[in-house]
C-alpha cells in the first residue's frame, strides 16, 4: 500500500522499510527548535538529569536552533532575565543555530528557519511553537511540541511515542482572482474542516495552485493548518522548493526530493476551485468562524496588524505598500507592520515599501510576533476591534480580552486600512498580479553578508 | 467524588485558560497564579483557596486548542484540578500527559457547575444527574508516560538505561 509524504518522512526517520497510520513510531529529529520558552525547556532539561550522575548535555547542539522573536526587544526583566538564561546555555551547550535580537540576522523563528536554509525535504522537525507546522512548505514534516517534550528531545534526539498520522488531501486548482492571495485559501480551508476538523491528521497540499505558489504562500497555507487542529501542514517539494533553498537560504547540497506514492491512501479529499474564492475574513472568536469579507463590510476597525510569522513576507509588505502608495491610514486607525525577519525589512527598506508605508501612516516595528500574542507592541483598548494578517483571533489575543481580533490577508488589512472599516481589497486594486502567483521578487538579491556569516 | 467547578464550552484555547501576557512566567511553581486570568471571578476563587484540590472542569470539544504553551497545563496541576472534555487537542493532551495533568475524554458529557462526579470503571458518573457517559482511553501510545508519572521521570529512565 502506498504511503503518504508524512508516512515516507516517519519511516525513514525510525528507519523502517514502510509505516502505517496509527503505528507508534520514535524518529530521529533533524531539527529541534525553540524561542523564548526555552527558558522553561531548559529548565526541565536539567530537571531530567537531577539526580542520575550524568552531566545535562543536549544530545547534538548543531540540530537545536533557538530564535528569540516573541518578546523582543525584552517587555520586561522577567523576559529579559529568561533570555540571559537561554543565551548562557547556548554558550555553554555550543548552540550554533542561536538568533538574538539584532537587525542583521534576526526575526520571527518561521522565518528564519526557512530562510537560514535549516530546514531541508524530508526533515523531522519538531518546535515548542504551535505553528512549527510552517515548514511543511519546504516538504518537511514539522509539528509542534510542548517544552517538556523538548526537554526529552533535547536528551534523546527523538521524538517518544509518535502515531503515524492519518492524512487529509487538499487539491487546489484554478488561478486566484486579484485581491485574493494564499491566505484566504487557508482561512476558508478552517472554515470548512472546522477548528478541530483535522485534529492528529496532517493536511498534504496538491494542485496546480500550489505547484505555482512560491515558497512565502506556500508557508502561510502550511503555517495556519495547526488552525483546523493539524499536526501539520505539507507540500510535496518540487522545483519551486530547490529554487527557494539555492536562492533564498543559500542551500549547496539539496537532498533526494521524494512525493507521496499515487495509491497513497488520505482519510479526505477536499477540493478548492482558488478561481471562485472572495477575500476572507475569520470572525472573532475562533478561528474557523470564516465568512466572506462581503459579510463584514463596514464593520469599523481601530488597529490594523499587518506581520507576523503567517503573512510578515517581503511580498505581503509589497501587497500593502502597492495598495497604501499615495494613500493614506484613516485617522482613526492605527496600523502595525512588523516585518517577519530582518532579511525582510532590509529588503523592504531597499525596495522602498517601509518608505511608502511610513508615508503612508503606518508604524514600521522591529521584527517579531509584536502584539499578535499579546505581550506588549500594539495591546488593544476595552472595545476595540483590529484587522490583522496574522493566525489567531482568540478571546484575549493582542492583549485584551475585552477587544476583538479580525484575521484577513494582507490586501484586506491595507485596503481596510484607507477606509477604516473593513473592505474588500478589489475594490481598491486598479492593477496588480495575484499574489499567489507574483514572481518572487526576492530572487535576484544577494542574501546580506552579515546573515550569511557563520550560519551554516 | 468532587465537583464540577467550571463548565465551557467548544475550542477553549490555552489563550483562554493561560492568556498570553503571563507567558514570561514559565516555572510550574509559579504559573497556577494565572490559570484562567481572564475569567476574573474563577482566578480568585482558586487563589483564596476556595476550589478543592480535584474538582473538575468540564468542556466541550477540541479543549486547549491554539499555542502549544506548556503553562496551560501546569497552571491547573498545580491547583489539582481535572479535566473532562469531548476531546482535546493534540499539543494540549500530549503537554498533560507529560507532565501529569489528569484529564478525562468524554464525547457525551453532560455536567454542570455544582454536579457531583465520579470516574470509575471507564465511566463518568454524574450523580447529580443520575447519568453515566463511556469515556475513550488517552493514547495507548503515551501510556507508559502516565504510568511513569510524567515525561520527565520517563526520559529519566530512558538515558540512565541508554548510558549503562
Amino acid at each position: 500500500m502506498g504511503m503518504t509524504m508524512v508516512q515516507k518522512i516517519l519511516a525513514k526517520a525510525a528507519g523502517l522499510p514502510s509505516v502505517k497510520v496509527g503505528d507508534v513510531v520514535e524518529p530521529k529529529v533533524d531539527l529541534a527548535m525553540s524561542h523564548e520558552n526555552g527558558a522553561l525547556v531548559i529548565n526541565q532539561f536539567k530537571e531530567i538529569y537531577q539526580g542520575t550522575g550524568l552531566e545535562a548535555k543536549v544530545w547534538d547542539p548543531s540540530k537545536i536552533a533557538i530564535i528569540f522573536d516573541h518578546r523582543v526587544p525584552a517587555e520586561s526583566s522577567k523576559t529579559a532575565t529568561n533570555q540571559k538564561k537561554i543565551r548562557e546555555f547556548v554558550a555553554a551547550q555550543g548552540i550554533t543555530k542561536f538568533h538574538d535580537i539584532r537587525g542583521d540576522e534576526g526575526g520571527i523563528c518561521h522565518q528564519i528557519l526557512p530562510e537560514n536554509g535549516y530546514v531541508l525535504p524530508g526533515m523531522v522537525v519538531v518546535g515548542t511553537d504551535s505553528h512549527t507546522t510552517s515548514h511543511g512548505a519546504l516538504g518537511a514534516f514539522s509539528f509542534g511540541i510542548g517544552a517538556t517534550e523538548m526537554a526529552s528531545v533535547w536528551a534523546l534526539g527523538r521524538v517518544l511515542n509518535v502515531e503515524v498520522p492519518g492524512t487529509i488531501k487538499v487539491v487546489v486548482n484554478g488561478t486566484l482572482p486579484k485581491g485574493v492571495e494564499p491566505k484566504d485559501i487557508i482561512l476558508h480551508l478552517i472554515g470548512r474542516l472546522t477548528a478541530e476538523g483535522a485534529n492528529f491528521k496532517v493536511i498534504e497540499f496538491h494542485g496546480e495552485t500550489i505547484r505555482r505558489m512560491p515558497t512565502s504562500g506556500r508557508l502561510v497555507l502550511c503555517n495556519m493548518t495547526v488552525e483546523a487542529g493539524a499536526t501539520s501542514g505539507i507540500v510535496p517539494p518540487d522545483r519551486e522548493t530547490v529554487n527557494y533553498l539555492r536562492q533564498e537560504a543559500g542551500v549547496k547540497q539539496i537532498p533526494q526530493l521524494f512525493n507521496p506514492d499515487p495509491d497513497a491512501v488520505y482519510e479526505q479529499e477536499i477540493e478548492i476551485d482558488a478561481s471562485q474564492l472572495e477575500p476572507q475574513i475569520a470572525f472573532p472568536h475562533t478561528v474557523d468562524n470564516v465568512k466572506p469579507v462581503g459579510q463584514a463590510k463596514g464593520i469599523k476597525i481601530q488597529q490594523i496588524v499587518i506581520g507576523s510569522c503567517t503573512n510578515g513576507r517581503l511580498d505581503d509588505l509589497a501587497t500593502a505598500a502597492r495598495i497604501l502608495k499615495g494613500r493614506k491610514v484613516a485617522r482613526d486607525v492605527r496600523m502595525l507592520v512588523f516585518p517577519a525577519s530582518w532579511r525582510i525589512y532590509h529588503r523592504a527598506l531597499k525596495a522602498g515599501y517601509i518608505d511608502t508605508l511610513v508615508k503612508a501612516g503606518a508604524v514600521v516595528m522591529n521584527p517579531g510576533c509584536g502584539p499578535c500574542l499579546g505581550v506588549h507592541q500594539g495591546a488593544l483598548a476595552d472595545g476595540d476591534k483590529a484587522l490583522a494578517t496574522t493566525n489567531r483571533n482568540f478571546k484575549g489575543r493582542m492583549g485584551n480580552p475585552n477587544a476583538e481580533v479580525y484575521l484577513c490577508s494582507p490586501a484586506t488589512a491595507a485596503a481596510s486600512a484607507i477606509t477604516g472599516e473593513i473592505t474588500d481589497p478589489r475594490t481598491l486594486i486598479k492593477k496588480a498580479t495575484p499574489a499567489g502567483h507574483v514572481k518572487r521578487s526576492t530572487s535576484n538579491v544577494k542574501r546580506p553578508k552579515a546573515a550569511r556569516k557563520g550560519r551554516k | 467524588m468532587a465537583k464540577v467547578v467550571l463548565k465551557l464550552g467548544d475550542d477553549i484555547s490555552t489563550d483562554i485558560i493561560y492568556p498570553g501576557r503571563y507567558m514570561a512566567t514559565v516555572l510550574p511553581s509559579e504559573t497556577p497564579q494565572f490559570a484562567f486570568a481572564d475569567n476574573v471571578d474563577f482566578n480568585k476563587r482558586l487563589k483564596n483557596k476556595e476550589i478543592e484540590p480535584g474538582s473538575f472542569i468540564v468542556a466541550g470539544k477540541n479543549f486547549g486548542c491554539g499555542s502549544s504553551r506548556e503553562q496551560a497545563a501546569s497552571c491547573l496541576t498545580g491547583w489539582g484540578l481535572k479535566v473532562i472534555a469531548k476531546n482535546f487537542a493534540r499539543i494540549f493532551l500530549q503537554n498533560s500527559i507529560n507532565v501529569g495533568l489528569q484529564m478525562v475524554i468524554c464525547p457525551q458529557i453532560e455536567a454542570d457547575e455544582g454536579d457531583e462526579i465520579e470516574i470509575s470503571g471507564g465511566q463518568v458518573k454524574n450523580l447529580t444527574k443520575g447519568k453515566e457517559f463511556d469515556t475513550i482511553p488517552l493514547p495507548q501510545a503515551r501510556q507508559a508516560i502516565i504510568d511513569a508519572g510524567g515525561l520527565i521521570p520517563y526520559t529519566r529512565k530512558l538515558i540512565l538505561a541508554q548510558r549503562k
